[in-house]
């Protein structure tokens, strides 16, 4: 496999990565001796398994957390916080070269520092990993081990050699990048999420393969420093689970930034040659091939469920969709429980994080939670972010659910004319004839803030009309929730309480 | 043209209706009924316009510009020539399965540009020889011979085919790689081809591929207006420049207690909101400047060294209010929605008339014309030459405003009403 970037790309002498790595994996770290029978094992120090083991000590459980690579898992070290760090700096690439859009003088001959960028990231990671750090769990009254773990029993596991008894565990081992097996492509090499962090030199040419969130994010990042990216996606539109028109606005974004958009296409051959990856790409009846100096794979994740001997432990998993849970997170072995990406269909950090105090809830008290019962946002960190909460309208009609969408376009809220950020909308969907909310959709630069309030609105069952009697401060971007609310709270045409306040305001 | 302020509405709507059926007189090709997709050199033919020409001949005859046995003429060539076409499916065929590729040489009517077999554009052209099919209703052995041709064109379209198994209709099909993976998703103008393909005697779809489309609609409120969402303004004027939907529901009107002629009227409402607000501050959108729809209008290479930091999308489904939007608007949109919203269509049909005179080329609307990229001495960017689609859409719409003959005609029909029915359509004229 052809390796990117030099062989210190991780940059391991660097001081902010010493700091990450003293902080989520000590190399000086001692194992503690195992304290007889733990009330709760956790396996996987990720979100997930951070969250169980901390909320589990809060109320005194005796508690042991496994990790065999980082504390913190994906999210920290691969994940949210370094791609968030390093979308920010492309956003202000972008808002650089439209400065003249804004009155604003362009400045002259706009370098990409990649190399700074990378060890902004870098500091900002290492700071972060501060909160996540082994020390900080062990003085939280966790015992933190380092190393591999496989179940042995029912109530028992191993890590590296050391047996762990529990009354009950946490499987919360996360996932990796599913990576698509096309032809050529692991001899050429490639990257993913768990690399792409490392690269010292900005690819001239960027082949992105996958047009979901992730490489929805990363297309856009890298083409705003200065790579000339393409971006292939098997489906008609990107972020194929989301609205039709928030995909189709992304689509259009792309191509106005000058990133090459192949919707419809597939990658189906790779050859590394003389120091390029050529790349065979076919749409319906239509073949070409491009040369690109990396590749960057986002094509889905899959659980973190082998070498766990699952088996043993009476765990019934799946290979893609990961372990095997009820509505409560517990396996088929009562004693074990699982949280976050290992079992969960929604891959979120958010939803780790919840599903984990509910594991762990659900695994050390008599009165249990379901997990069906969370409202989950999420959101696509582009430029316009797509945040959606709840359902989407297709969901609802194939529950027989009528829906209403009042829809407010971004270019009619004054805090977007007045920022530049017209591109978007607030899409909020009430079951029909009623202001009960199930669901919305946002496009908008900050859109991941905006969804929030949504959220709240439909975990706390308010109504839309409700939000409309709720002072949003002027001018703000969140005012188009408000804008919607206010239509839905507008008596419709002919009502009776239409006609009457016409009446009033004649008399 | 006369000054557009000095003229009658009816003489503006009478001269502008004429020049665009003078298409189809300009341009088909007499031997076998084929049309071209515009007017510029070397174009080849799109299955669709020769479909909206066989639906304007009977407006020409009723109108007196062509004499009944011109149009019948002209409408038996084309359908003689699809009967004969080769139906093989090969690369270089006419058709498969009754379906044809999109476009055609003008000649020999065989397969260009590698089309795709399309869906669509085959409803469009079925539904165009339907209303001749109702039309030339008289026992002489021509006219005879004319709704048997049809009968036999719509009979072998396979539309349980076009379903490849699953639910809705595809969108196309290219022997080299077979089915588009392209679907249809939400609104659009294919409830003409899911009307037909409900209808048909031989082929009819399978399953539930209707509601199966209709549960990807989205009804929204927008600027204050309750509509089934559609961006471009012809997906909600192809369909109805056929069928007459005033007061007839299928179960999702129903729950929505509105129509699909009222709903259009909406859309027609909230392309002129949009043109109000004009977000992206284009020249010359107002209350009586609008319509995004399917045209032509600059590409890219035009902004090239104009140093105008924008994208172009030449010949695009422009629509509202997430665009695209480059500027272009199609002049000839508004009166293709005159029988929603007459009054507003034909201010805005003046207004941009006398603003913009070139947008007429000998009377007869350009594709799109785009203001942002004018000049005051050369005027607005216009389109060249005609497209075939414009002038056939506003043909028969301005015919449905003055008469409403292609409604009569088509409510009429027992296919289209039968396919209406098993759509779920109640009340009304049904």
């Amino acid at each position: 496999m052809q390796r990117y970037g030099s062989p210190g790309a991780m940059d391991p002498q660097g001081e902010y990565e010493r700091e990450r790595l003293e902080n989520v994996r000590p190399p000086q770290w001692r194992n503690p001796v195992p304290a007889g029978r733990y009330s709760l094992v956790v396996v996987g120090g990720g979100p997930a398994g951070m969250v169980a083991a901390r909320t589990a000590a809060s109320i005194g459980a005796k508690v042991a957390l496994v990790e065999r690579a980082l504390l913190g898992g994906n999210s920290l070290n691969v994940g949210c916080v370094p791609s968030k760090a390093i979308i920010r700096t492309s956003r202000l690439y972008a808002d650089m070269r439209s400065a003249g859009h804004y009155g604003a003088e362009n400045p002259d001959g706009i370098h990409v520092d990649f190399p700074a960028l990378m060890q902004r990231m870098r500091r900002i990671r290492a700071r972060i990993s501060r909160v996540d750090s082994v020390q900080r769990l062990s003085a939280a009254g966790v015992d933190v081990f380092i190393g591999e773990a496989h179940f042995t029993g029912a109530d028992t596991l191993s890590v590296d050699g050391t047996r762990l008894h529990f009354r009950k565990a946490v499987v919360a081992t996360g996932a990796r990048p599913d990576t698509p097996s096309i032809p050529g492509l692991f001899e050429a090499g490639y990257l993913t999420n768990e690399n792409v962090f490392d690269l010292t030199e900005l690819p001239r040419r960027l082949l992105v393969i996958g047009g979901g969130p992730l490489g929805c994010e990363l297309a856009q990042a890298f083409s705003r420093f200065g790579a000339r990216t393409t971006i292939v996606q098997a489906m008609p539109l990107f972020l194929p689970r989301e609205e039709r028109d928030a995909a189709q606005l992304l689509a259009d974004v792309f191509t106005r930034e000058g990133i090459e958009v192949r919707l419809n296409t597939e990658a189906v051959r790779v050859r590394f040659e003389e120091g390029q990856r050529s790349v065979d790409l076919v749409s319906d009846d239509y073949q070409c091939t491009v040369a690109v100096d990396a590749i960057l794979t986002g094509t889905g994740r899959l659980p973190n469920v082998e070498r766990l001997n699952l088996e043993t432990a009476r765990v019934d998993c799946d290979a893609t969709t990961g372990i095997v849970v009820d509505d409560f997170l517990r396996t088929s072995n009562p004693r074990i429980y699982a949280a976050g990406d290992a079992c969960l269909k929604h891959k979120f950090t958010h939803t780790a994080h919840a599903s984990a105090r509910i594991a762990v809830h659900n695994a050390l008290s008599v009165r249990r939670r379901r997990v069906n019962m969370l409202t989950v946002p999420w959101c696509t960190y582009t430029d316009p972010e797509i945040a959606h909460v709840g359902l989407y309208v297709r969901e609802a009609r194939d529950q027989e659910i009528p829906v209403r969408t009042f829809t407010i376009p971004m270019h009619d809220v004054h805090r977007a004319i007045t920022d530049g950020e017209e591109v978007g909308f607030v899409k909020i969907h009430v079951k029909e004839r009623t202001d009960q909310i199930i669901g919305a959709t946002i496009v908008a630069r900050h859109a991941g803030e905006m969804i929030n309030e949504i959220t709240l609105a439909i975990v706390a069952r308010i109504g839309l009309r409700t939000l409309a009697r709720v002072i949003h401060a002027y001018p703000t971007q969140a005012e188009a929730i408000k804008k919607a609310a206010d239509v839905c709270a507008r008596p419709s045409g002919g009502s009776m309480v239409k006609s009457l306040l016409r009446r009033w305001a004649r008399w | 043209m006369t000054d557009v302020s000095e003229l009658t509405d009816e003489a503006l709507l009478d001269g502008i209706q004429r020049a665009a059926f003078g298409y189809f007189l300009q341009t088909a090709n007499l031997d076998n009924g084929l049309v071209p997709d515009n007017s510029r050199p070397s174009v080849p033919v799109s299955i669709a316009v020769v479909g909206f020409a066989l639906a304007s001949y009977p407006v020409a005859v009723e109108r007196g510009w062509i004499a009944r046995a011109e149009a019948l003429d002209r409408s038996l060539a084309a359908l003689r020539f699809f009967r004969d076409s080769d139906q093989s499916g090969g690369p270089n065929a006419t058709g498969y399965k009754g379906f044809y590729y999109h476009f055609l040489d003008p000649h020999t009517g065989t397969r260009v540009w590698r089309s795709e077999l399309s869906m669509i554009d085959t409803a469009l052209l079925i539904a165009g020889a339907m209303t001749s099919s109702m039309y030339f209703d008289a026992n002489t052995p021509e006219e005879i011979e004319l709704r048997e041709l049809v009968d036999t064109l719509f009979r072998r379209v396979d539309w349980q085919w076009a379903q490849d198994g699953g639910g809705t209709l595809k969108q196309g099909w290219k022997p080299e790689c077979g089915f588009l993976h392209y679907g249809w998703e939400g609104y659009n103008e294919a409830i003409l081809l899911y009307v037909l393909a409900l209808g048909s005697p031989t082929h009819p779809l399978e399953g539930d591929g209707y509601r199966a489309w209709t549960a990807t609609y989205q009804w929204e409120n927008l600027y204050g207006y309750d509509f089934l969402y559609g961006g471009p303004l012809f997906v909600h004027q192809f369909s109805h420049a056929w069928i007459d939907f005033r007061g007839i529901r299928d179960r999702f009107m129903r729950e929505k207690r509105c129509d699909y002629f009222e709903n259009s009227r909406r859309a027609t409402l909230i392309q002129r909101e949009y043109a109000k607000r004009n977000p992206n501050e284009f020249c010359g959108y107002d209350e009586h400047c609008w319509g995004l729809t399917a045209c032509d209008g600059p590409s890219d290479d035009l902004s090239a060294g104009t140093g105008v930091p924008r994208r172009l999308f030449g010949y695009a489904a422009r629509g509202v209010p997430y665009g695209p939007d480059d500027g272009t608007i199609a002049g000839w949109a508004p009166l293709a929605s005159l029988p929603f919203t007459p009054q507003i269509a034909l201010e805005a049909a003046r207004h941009m008339l006398l603003r913009y005179p070139e947008i007429l080329i000998e009377s007869r609307y350009a594709s799109g014309f785009n203001s942002t990229l004018g000049s005051p001495d050369r005027g607005a960017w216009v389109s060249q030459g005609n497209f075939g689609l414009d002038q056939g859409v506003v043909v028969m719409m301005i015919e449905n405003h003055r008469t409403e003959l292609i409604w009569r005609l088509m409510r009429a029909c027992p296919i289209i009403r039968a396919g209406l029915r098993r759509a779920g359509f109640r009340g009304g004229w049904l």
